[in-house]
């Protein structure tokens, strides 16, 4: 199998091509099955939380739920608001859930299997994440509906404001491991997990993903209790189950961000013989799927926090720490000799 | 030749969006090509070898300097055919403007001279054994240090600057005490009493606004 994939033809430009395609399909297909099982992971853990049984009906334990879902999603009417605009109407759930699928193509999920493993991974993962906020404005804007524009505006201002913190943190993460390569970055923790030295920025990245992926307790852009489902109220059927999508897509980019900068990625957690043997793939989804389950537990036990102290956590909170931390960091790498590549 | 070829491809797009900037007619699209324009500036980045500039452009201006503008133009409703109404009179002055600005332009472009080497240092302006970023941290925080601070001062001051002018009426301004409403107990809020018929119950102490 691996002489076939270095076969001569695969080093030709249109085997290039061809290749990088087989590897894509090789990453989405399991990833959208992921984000479609996530949906009922969610649901099953948020039932056992609240002492329900959750989705138990559709398939052996509702196992088939997902899939009924997104039929009945298929098949029901899309529905243009009076007055939208109808080019940005259409296009805003598309690139919700396109840039939640690019950002994957630099993501190794084992030792150099990205499917573009550059320079400047990091930057690419960082950059993708501040466009998703795009989706949401335009789709509150297009919608030409109040209580969708009011929650674009918010889900503008939070994310704006949570990306601050996050790029702080992410640079510290780049002073420690010297590389802006996802694969050296996780290659840097063998020794040690970044969360370990870094455990406040660790907890302060995740809280700051919660924030950049709307989810609860920072999910004032949906706000059903206020602005009933905020940006995305005006859409249906295929156009919503892109945002339901997109949303879930975006928070197993974010515990794959978390999982590589701060839980080692694809390494064992046990640096041993029998644990070592094992594939690097299932301590990374393994490690995913922690990230996952916390996600899943914030939301069903914490209350959706207030608009301002949104607002006053970010800027008052997260930003001076995350800024004191960083120059400590380089301080007292720079003090013992220990930055990399000195 | 596909290099070209993407060349080609997304400076067409990059012109294209930046002539839709000021000719289109409802602002918020005009600042969503503005958005396509920076990502394909971005991508010519790209295509040039600076990939820590193409990305560090995407983070800047694409995720945070354009976000707060489109927010800006969504909330304002700027009725774009009343600021055009007055086109046809300045229209002539403007294009006197933009000619001698354009001739200033040419008059320094053509008397420009190029060192020697320096054709060779652009066409491979990073050491292969540097990465992109690497190389213009050396750059940037040696040779041109001082520079550097500057414009971070700058940035400093407009920022003060903007903090200054929304704090000027700070007399509405609602603000919440945490560890004061922590530290509040029960008894130093709530009376119970049993006030005789007709008589009423005595208000309790005012309690202090910063609260």
């Amino acid at each position: 199998m691996s002489a076939f994939f270095h076969a001569e033809f695969f080093q030709t430009d249109l085997g290039i091509v061809i290749l990088t395609l087989l590897e894509t399909l090789a990453l989405l297909v399991p990833l959208l099955i992921g984000v479609a099982y996530l949906t009922w992971f969610e649901r099953k853990v948020m039932g056992a939380i609240q002492l329900r049984k959750g989705p138990n009906v559709v398939g052996p334990f509702g196992l088939a739920q997902p899939f009924a879902d997104a039929i009945k999603m298929l098949l029901k009417e899309t529905i243009t608001p009076a007055g939208a605009d109808k080019l940005l109407f259409t296009l805003a759930p598309m690139l919700t859930f396109g840039l939640a699928l690019i950002a994957w193509a630099v993501i190794p999920v084992n030792n150099n299997w990205a499917i573009a493993n550059i320079n400047v991974g990091i930057l690419y993962l960082f950059a993708i994440s501040s466009l998703g906020v795009y989706g949401i404005i335009i789709a509150g804007w297009a919608s030409n509906s109040k209580y969708a524009f009011l929650g674009a505006l918010r889900s503008a201002a939070q994310m704006v404001s949570y990306e601050v913190s996050m790029g702080f943190i992410i640079v510290t993460v780049l002073v420690c491991a010297g590389s802006l390569n996802l694969n050296d970055i996780v290659l840097a923790q063998r020794h040690v997990w970044y969360a370990i030295p870094l455990f406040p920025l660790f907890i302060i990245f995740f809280i700051s993903g919660l924030a950049e992926t709307n989810r609860a307790p920072f999910d004032l852009a949906e706000g059903e209790s206020e602005i009933v489902a905020g940006f995305f109220v005006e859409y249906s059927a295929m156009s919503f189950a892109l945002f339901f999508l997109g949303e879930y897509a975006n928070m197993i980019l974010i515990s794959g961000m978390t999982t590589l900068l701060f839980l080692g990625g694809w390494l064992s957690p046990i640096p041993f013989a029998p644990f070592t043997l094992i594939p690097g793939v299932f301590w990374f989804l393994l490690k995913i799927l922690i990230c996952l389950f916390v996600f899943v537990w914030v939301r069903a036990t914490l209350p959706r926090l207030r608009y301002d102290q949104l607002m006053a956590l970010g800027w008052k909170v997260f930003l001076p720490i995350t800024l004191v931390y960083l120059v400590a960091v380089a301080g007292v790498l720079e003090y013992f000799g220990w930055l990399p590549n000195a | 030749m596909i290099v070209n070829l993407a060349f080609y491809l997304f400076s067409l797009i990059l012109l294209a969006s930046a002539v839709m900037v000021v000719t289109a007619r409802n602002p918020v699209h005009a600042v969503l090509f503005l958005i396509l324009a920076f990502v394909n500036a971005a991508v010519l980045f790209l295509l040039a070898g600076a990939e820590f500039l193409a990305f560090i452009l995407a983070i800047v201006y694409v995720g945070a300097v354009a976000v707060l503008f489109l927010f800006v133009v969504m909330m304002l409703d700027v009725d774009f055919a009343a600021l055009k109404e007055g086109f046809q009179r300045y229209a002539p002055v403007g294009a006197l403007v933009g000619l001698v600005l354009f001739g200033e332009l040419f008059l320094v472009v053509s008397g420009w001279n190029v060192l020697a080497g320096a054709t060779a240092a652009r066409l491979y302006p990073t050491p292969d054994n540097l990465t992109n970023a690497a190389a213009l941290g050396s750059l940037i925080y040696t040779a041109y240090l001082p520079l550097f601070q500057l414009s971070g001062i700058v940035l400093l001051v407009a920022m003060i600057g903007a903090i200054v002018l929304t704090h000027r009426d700070r007399k509405r301004a609602l603000r919440q005490n945490l560890a004061m409403q922590h530290a509040r107990k029960p008894q130093d809020t709530l009376v119970l009493t049993r006030p005789a018929l007709g008589a009423g119950a005595p208000l309790p102490a005012q309690e202090k606004e910063t609260l």
